[in-house]
């Protein structure tokens, strides 16, 4: 009962914040708004009890990228004045799209679940953070996709700092 | 007086009360968790008031003055006055300021230290016991990021901008050698949980890693943004930083959340590396758990309070290139020592296990200590005025007069 | 659900209640005499120019951008560093390389000078 009932309040302020982040033409309120909404999936990976997940969710989307995309909205351009319009001309074909997504979802669910005996939630064991990380070096688990990771990661920065940063002396070449 | 072997006994207690009223069960656990939540946040808060009388006396003696001393016996009830005042303070709210960020700012600044409290262990068996508890520090430590990022933000000036800008750029840069430094003691206890990890320590983790504790320690005075590591609020050069539009009030919750996480860092220390709640008998009281926790943290936190007397205030490129270019790699070479070592030695006994990791750690710092005179001599020419340069100036100490009549 | 977690749900809601609360308290206990040139912008007394929203160096972006890669990269390291016991050598010799992946991000990051501040 608590749980749905929170459940459905961090809903409600997920939908508004989301819908913040996509309407606002403040730029920063909007990234706060997406803030807001990266912060209530981590509380519904706690209602599910992925608590592993939850404070990865925060550590990385909050605490990282949240602050990245702020950062880089006030490097590019004046973000105290309303800039440009919210929509381009096609918004109605955009709605239209959506509104029959949704509708195609809810009568997916709808269809699927009365028939469906959910199991019961298996009883989370207690060392599942070591077994993931286990399962992440494991050779018959993750470990090609964990290597990987790094790589991407890697390749990502390198890529990044190359398109960003020409070096101090290009840099201030540029500036002159 | 059985409470005192077992804390849980008031909550015990406490229920059947609430039982008695004819509250509902569901009703009552809810109750005891806000009457819990409430004593664990105001705790703090109050103890806020004490830190602040606390580090005004002490850094007074370190500079050789009195510090506050006029109201009450040696000025103690001077905070309590502070508050008065700050309490009687206008508000002031620029009119060009954002106004809803501008008010969320400083309730986000204190609320996101307060929320690292319920993580922490404060005895056997009472306090956090949050499985993922390391990461959930960190992950509540954004929160006070955030806070600065939007107080800068929403003032509309350009000095707390360029303040916040800076603190930000601050505190993400020694994220990364707090993160890589908290790995080391999850690491040893095979656990992120708090609890575990105090439980872990038969030998204190200090004595293991004793890198990534100062590593963890320095880190984190940056991180909370002290001297020397202040730079968020460099008069001189941006008068007041990012709270630079703050008044009354809203002022002092910045203030407050600084010092208690100057404070909460302390109690992470000593949870993570000096034991936390553990001593002789503790295991018995848990009360005097609590009393060796506080002990400890109070002992680090006057180090802060310490280092804040003694240190002047470092430069931004400097600030930027000690953590990643000295604490960050240094922090790294460590995470990597130490899990080779400890796999290696994982048949060994406690003791011989951490004397070999303190050994380890005593090379790395050695050889740390030659690469960074190496890189010294390199970036910085002596301070000598050579013919045809700018001169620099140098007090040479005038030669002791030869007693006449000689 | 786990207790620990609805505490902390609990202590969620109640602490930013428990920080607001002075500063409401302040906000109607202080006087209110606002006037323009008390609320105006605070610049050492001389005359604000626009407003400060305006464009930052790139260099901050850099910083987040680098720490942004440690993070997502160190959040994984967790859950190995629980795992210890579970490992063998060899699982924790992916780890390591997985940490000397960090290492040498750091380094291509130093030798750009992308870590170097400038002014």
């Amino acid at each position: 009962m608590v749980t749905t009932f929170v459940f459905l309040l961090t809903a409600v302020v997920m939908l508004v914040a989301a819908l913040i982040a996509v309407l606002k033409d403040n730029l920063v309120h909007a990234a706060m708004g997406l803030v807001v909404t990266l912060f209530g999936t981590a509380v519904l990976f706690v209602l599910m009890e992925a608590y592993f997940l939850a404070v990865a969710q925060v550590v990385i989307y909050v605490g990282a990228i949240a602050i990245l995309i702020v950062f880089s909205i006030m490097l590019t351009r004046r973000v105290g004045a309303a800039w440009g319009a919210q929509t381009n001309p096609t918004w109605p074909f955009a709605l239209l799209v959506a509104g029959l997504l949704t509708v195609l979802v809810t009568r997916m669910v709808r269809a699927w679940a009365p028939d469906q005996v959910l199991p019961a939630a298996a009883a989370v064991p207690a060392d599942i953070t070591a077994r993931l990380g286990a399962a992440l070096v494991d050779p018959n688990g993750y470990v090609v996709p964990f290597e990987v990771a790094s790589v991407l990661l890697l390749a990502a920065l390198i890529g990044a700092v190359y398109v960003a940063w020409g070096g101090r002396k290009a840099e201030k070449e540029t500036h002159k | 007086m059985a409470f005192l072997q077992d804390p849980t006994l008031i909550v015990e207690w406490l229920r059947q009360l609430l039982l008695g009223w004819g509250l509902s069960p569901a009703l009552t656990s809810l109750a005891l968790y806000v009457l819990g939540a409430l004593a664990l946040a105001t705790g703090p808060l109050l103890w806020v008031i004490f830190l602040i009388w606390f580090e005004r006396k002490a850094v007074a003696r370190i500079q050789d003055r009195l510090g506050p001393n006029r109201v009450g016996k040696y000025g103690l009830l001077q905070p309590f006055a502070d508050v008065l005042k700050l309490l009687t303070k206008e508000d002031i709210i620029p009119a060009k300021a954002d106004k809803f960020l501008y008010w969320m700012a400083p309730i986000l600044s204190l609320a996101g230290v307060l929320l690292l409290w319920p993580a922490v262990p404060l005895g056997k068996g009472i306090g956090g016991n949050v499985n993922v508890a390391v990461l959930y520090l960190v992950a509540v430590g954004t929160l006070s990021t955030f806070a600065i990022l939007v107080a800068g933000w929403s003032a509309n000036n350009k000095y707390a901008l360029l303040g916040a800008f800076r603190t930000v750029a601050q505190m993400i840069s020694y994220e990364v050698p707090i993160v890589l430094a908290l790995l080391v003691p999850v690491l040893l206890a095979r656990s992120m949980n708090l609890q575990a990890i105090v439980a872990a320590q038969d030998v204190w983790f200090v004595v293991a890693a004793p890198l990534p504790a100062l590593i963890f320690f320095v880190a984190s005075i940056a991180e909370v943004g002290r001297t020397p590591f202040d730079l968020l609020e460099a008069e001189s050069e941006i008068i007041a930083g990012f709270h630079i539009e703050y008044s009354g009030m809203k002022f002092a919750m910045f203030f407050a959340g600084e010092f208690l996480h100057a404070f909460t860092v302390g109690v992470l220390g000593a949870v993570l590396f000096f034991g936390g709640w553990r001593g002789p008998g503790a295991e018995a009281y848990p009360i005097l758990g609590l009393f060796y926790l506080w002990l400890k943290a109070f002992l680090l936190y006057f180090v802060i309070v310490w280092v804040r007397g003694t240190f002047p205030r470092v430069r931004i490129d400097h600030l930027l290139d000690f953590t990643w270019k000295f604490l960050t790699p240094l922090a790294l070479v460590v995470l990597m020592a130490t899990a080779v070592l400890d796999k290696a030695l994982v048949r060994a006994g406690a003791w011989p296990r951490a004397l070999g990791l303190l050994v380890v750690n005593a090379v790395i710092w050695l050889l740390a200590q030659r690469w960074l005179r190496k890189v010294e001599k390199r970036l910085e020419p002596p301070m000598v005025a050579q013919p045809g340069q700018y001169p620099v100036a140098r007090y040479t100490p005038p030669e002791p007069q030869a007693a006449e009549g000689d | 659900m786990d207790s620990t977690w609805v505490f902390i749900g609990v202590f969620f809601a109640l602490a930013p209640l428990l920080a607001a609360a002075p500063i409401v308290i302040g906000h109607y206990l202080g006087p209110s005499k606002p006037n323009p040139i008390k609320n105006d912008v605070y610049e050492c007394g001389l005359k604000t120019v626009g407003d400060a929203w305006v464009r930052f160096k790139v260099q901050y972006y850099l910083f987040a951008l680098v720490f942004l890669i440690f993070d997502v990269e160190l959040v994984f390291l967790y859950p190995w560093a629980v795992a210890y016991d579970m490992l063998p050598t060899f699982a924790v010799l992916e780890g390591l390389l997985f940490i000397v992946m960090l290492l040498a991000a750091l380094v291509y990051a130093w030798k750009r000078e992308a870590l170097d501040w400038y002014d």
